[in-house]
């Protein structure tokens, strides 16, 4: 049989050390502000300036990665983004997943996604090697023959 | 309230946006040539306006992130926050009225 608590009974609530749910609430907003720094500086960049889009190619991604500055940029905004979007949509999982297994499900999949991703990114961005040696040399930045 | 439901559209939108967008990136690593061949499909005019598309949502989230932080942290913030929204609105024509000239010409101009 299903129990009722007592009218006006005081809700019980789990109460932890540390709340969770707030560092989440205030790293929403404070990381919205960096990214939106470093995503409007990324589009300005690569959308509007120098032709846009089609201005883009490998010699491209390697001329802004020989900066340091570049490279700190997009680790940067990778790290944020990837957290800010997965928190994100965790929240609207919660909110629109009914069932306990669909959230587990989704969650996990959501998770492990975020660390491909983030794991992913970040090797990218250490280990590029702008002058992979074989390549065609017209597909390269122009320090490479240098 | 409709702030609310566009702000958790543009965000899921942008968050794929953004897996697929590392996933393309991450072939300067495979090399030259298929990192190339990749950028080359965004720059066909279906992908042009997609990411006009694209932007038009990142710019929303943005000005609509901004206005909400108002909201929570600003004294005033929820006495102004439907004249604020309406502001969001007019900063996000604005821009969009800057850079969608700007993609255009990138996207259907002669190179």
């Amino acid at each position: 049989m299903t129990t009722i608590a007592e009218p006006r009974s005081r809700a019980t609530r789990k109460t932890s050390r540390t709340n969770a749910e707030m560092i989440g609430w205030i790293f929403m907003r404070a990381s919205g502000v960096l990214l939106i720094v470093l995503i409007f500086g990324h589009l300005i960049t690569n959308l509007i300036t120098d032709g846009g889009v089609h201005a883009i190619d490998f010699g491209f991604v390697a001329g802004k990665w020989a900066q340091p500055i570049w490279q700190v940029w997009d680790l940067l905004m990778l790290w944020l983004a990837m957290v800010h979007g997965t928190n994100g949509v965790r929240t609207i999982i919660n909110d629109y997943a009914e069932r306990a297994g669909t959230r587990l499900v989704l969650k996990s999949l959501l998770y492990l996604a975020a660390v491909v991703i983030v794991v992913l990114g970040t090797l990218v961005i250490f280990t590029f090697n702008p002058c992979p040696p074989g390549a065609p040399a017209d597909l390269l930045p122009s320090f490479c023959t240098a | 309230m409709w702030s609310w439901v566009a702000h958790r559209v543009t965000g899921v939108a942008i968050f794929f946006f953004l897996l697929v967008h590392v996933l393309d990136t991450a072939l300067v690593r495979v090399s030259p040539q298929a990192y190339n061949e990749v950028i080359g499909t965004y720059k066909n005019p279906v992908m042009g306006l997609g990411e006009a598309g694209l932007v038009a949502a990142i710019v929303f989230h943005a000005l609509n992130g901004l206005r909400i932080i108002l909201v929570d942290f600003w004294a005033k913030g929820p006495k102004y926050q439907r004249v604020m929204l309406w502001v969001v609105v007019g900063l996000w024509v604005l821009l969009m009225a800057g850079f969608l000239p700007v993609q255009l010409v990138h996207t259907f101009g002669s190179h």
